[in-house]
């Protein structure tokens, strides 16, 4: 047990893996001799060796397509993504040649993609994406983002376990900002699991991602105002763990749905329909979504500002959920 | 066959001029087996099951261009693997799909390989060596590249081969998996059959250069022209690619030229095509070729030829009857096998 931070537990997850398995090996854009635009790779070059550790032309569909490739044949690829918001250039071999291979004539592709997604780090358009939700909408995918130190390193070594496509989602601005104690030694967190990371019985704030810790913080706040909110952390969206959903929405009665993406067509947008469809007789109110406007991401920092949802929103939104 | 203009340091180092040298009369043989089967077999898909209605959707055919796969697959060996386009239907047959496989995924079949889920060739099987294009053509260039990672870390000179069209050659994900196998050396054959059309837009519209091969040079690999009408030559120019690639010396791109002498899809009566390109092509059909090598070095008389065309005919009729006794599958099966879990739904269930 020792303390680390999110990103280093990515690290320990991936080194780990490399050495408990040799059909695990990485690929992508600047992540063997530099150690990846944010390091996440560093070492592993000196580690592994450069069959192992690759680094390819500015290529993102090769890149995918590669990993889809060797995944035939046999290994297990880990490609990064230097940003998630990249994947949009890799976007037709994972949807259209990953996804769909095993349910077309029955291979096996154990792949993960990886990378840095998310806003509040001024990165402007096109270096801030939450993008996920394109890929829940990708039947054969699983979608994983993890919000802890501790579950990033577990939920990567179990996507990295896994026979089908994952596409893992790391928060950039948690990587340096979360730190927490993560057992030294293996073990894995199952995909399609949520977490309930705070008992609350009034209202349900359903969430993933950065927003987790944002919703803690709203909570804490709300709890002095005698408002007694249950965060669940989804962990993974696609299959998303619909059982531990329900089950909130159930004992609270009033959900929030929260999400740094933007809002129509978001995670939110589906979550909220199941709850409709299969808890509507368990609602004391309307189910309230706290997103992202629909607008690109901007970049100057009252633009992003505006743009990402913060405990003010949630709290706002909370009070009159509450008193709905 | 010739090499195109191109001043790459690598492309001189093939000699794409050697003629056939004296090829084996048994391996003659059957490339003439596998080029007429094919040609019967897509013909009976094209020209009477689908007119027919026994196979619905799209239905694609390489008439006229069944050397390049039949010259190019008929050389791999255990350990390699092959990407074919849609149009390399013999590549299936000599990797060791059957005609009766074949044909039950054509009409949608549950005991066809894809249990219904995906049509025309879209059949893969990694044990055999095949890996299946989708719909995205090109998507298999950078995916054979993953493949030869992992064949040049195994060290056994395995090869991966991967076939597209002209059409495709102007896609991102060719030129992608060109740069990556360049710059990793990979044991990639990149073969392009240039059949003239994608789908109605002819070369003139799709690339500003006499022959694609020179981009070979463009990625630090051999580009060489071959004809794609000719088994023989494409047998011998595939063939210094694949030593080239088993001896670690990285890709090579080989631009087949042939002529497509159908229309994108059965549904396409090709009107945009002129006439006199489909007569100055059918003089230059690869099978009739081929034939009067065999009658020329008298390996085989008209009548062998005659037998063994009544034997495939047989095989097809064979094969059309067994695909249509198979059953369709259950709607609900639709469902199932979108995961790999441990219960993986196409290894404990049959169709």
């Amino acid at each position: 047990m020792s303390e680390l931070t999110y990103l280093e537990a990515i690290r320990q997850g991936i080194w780990e893996e490399m050495e408990r398995d040799p059909a695990v090996f990485l690929l992508g854009e600047d992540i063997a001799a530099y150690g990846g635009a944010f390091k996440v790779t560093a070492g592993m070059l000196e580690q592994f060796g450069e069959d192992r550790v690759i680094d390819t032309p500015i290529s993102e569909s090769a890149i995918v397509g590669a990993a889809v490739g060797a995944a035939l044949m046999g290994m297990r690829p880990v490609a990064e993504m230097q940003f998630m918001d990249f994947i949009s250039c890799g976007f037709d071999q994972l949807v259209n040649m990953a996804a769909k291979i095993h349910y077309r004539w029955g291979a096996r592709v154990p792949l993960v993609i990886r990378g840095p997604a998310g806003a509040g780090v001024h990165g402007g358009p096109f270096h801030s994406q939450s993008n996920e939700a394109w890929f829940v909408h990708t039947p054969g995918l699983k979608v994983v983002v993890p919000a802890t130190a501790y579950d990033a390193k577990g939920l990567l070594k179990a996507a990295i376990r896994d026979d089908n496509p994952v596409i893992f989602f790391e928060h950039k601005f948690l990587y340096r900002r979360v730190k927490e104690e993560v057992p030294g030694e293996d073990y894995v967190v199952p995909l399609g699991k949520a977490a309930v990371r705070r008992e609350g019985s009034d209202l349900a704030i359903i969430t993933y991602g950065a927003m987790v810790w944002t919703a803690l913080e709203a909570a804490e706040q709300l709890s002095k105002e005698g408002i007694s909110a249950e965060i669940v952390d989804l962990r993974t969206l696609l299959p998303y763990d619909e059982q531990c959903v329900l089950a909130s929405v159930r004992k609270c009665n009033k959900v929030m749905l929260l999400h740094e993406d933007t809002r129509v067509g978001g995670m939110a947008a589906e979550l909220a329909a199941a709850i409709t469809e299969k808890a509507f007789e368990d609602l004391d109110g309307p189910v309230v979504r706290v997103t992202a406007p629909d607008i690109p991401i901007p970049f100057s920092p009252p633009l992003e500002d505006y743009f990402l949802p913060n405990v003010q929103k949630v709290t706002e939104a909370a009070r009159k959920l509450a008193a709905y | 066959m010739k090499r195109a203009r191109n001043t790459s340091a690598a492309s001189k180092s093939t000699t794409g001029r050697k003629k056939a040298p004296g090829l084996d009369p048994r391996l003659l043989e059957r490339m003439l087996y596998y080029l007429k089967l094919t040609r019967e077999a897509e013909s009976r898909i094209e020209q009477v099951l689908y007119r027919q209605g026994k196979i619905v959707g799209g239905v694609y055919v390489g008439r006229g261009q069944e050397a390049i796969g039949v010259g190019s697959a008929i050389q791999l060996v255990d350990g390699d693997v092959v990407l074919p386009s849609h149009r390399d239907f013999s590549s299936f047959l000599i990797r060791g799909f059957t005609l009766r496989q074949i044909l039950c995924n054509w009409m949608g079949r549950a005991n066809g390989p894809t249990r219904g889920r995906d049509n025309t060739l879209h059949i893969g099987d990694v044990s055999r060596g095949v890996i299946p294009i989708i719909s995205h053509l090109g998507d298999t260039c950078p995916v054979a590249c993953g493949v030869a990672m992992v064949l040049k870390r195994r060290g056994q000179g395995s090869v991966a081969m991967v076939h597209f069209g002209e059409g495709t050659s102007s896609r991102g994900d060719v030129h992608e998996a060109m740069n990556l196998a360049g710059v990793m050396k990979l044991p990639v054959i990149f073969i392009c059959n240039n059949n003239a059309y994608a789908y109605s837009t002819p070369i003139s519209k799709q690339y500003a250069i006499k022959d694609l091969a020179v981009r070979g040079a463009a990625y630090g690999m051999p580009g060489i022209v071959a004809d794609g009408n000719d088994v023989l030559a494409v047998h011998a120019v595939v063939a210094e690619a694949i030593a080239r690639a088993r001896r670690g010396l990285g890709p090579s791109f080989i631009e087949c030229k042939t002529f497509r002498m159908a229309g994108h899809s059965a549904h396409d009566a090709a009107e945009y095509i002129p006439p006199q390109l489909f007569k100055q092509w059918e003089k230059k059909d690869p099978i009739t070729r081929l034939e009067k090598v065999l009658l020329a070095k008298r390996l085989l008389t008209r009548k062998q030829i005659g037998q063994l065309e009544a034997e495939i005919k047989q095989q097809v009729d064979d094969a059309v009857a067994y695909a249509e006794s198979s059953p369709l599958p259950e709607g609900s099966s639709a469902a199932e096998g979108v995961y790999c879990g441990p219960d993986c739904w196409w290894e404990t269930s049959s169709h």
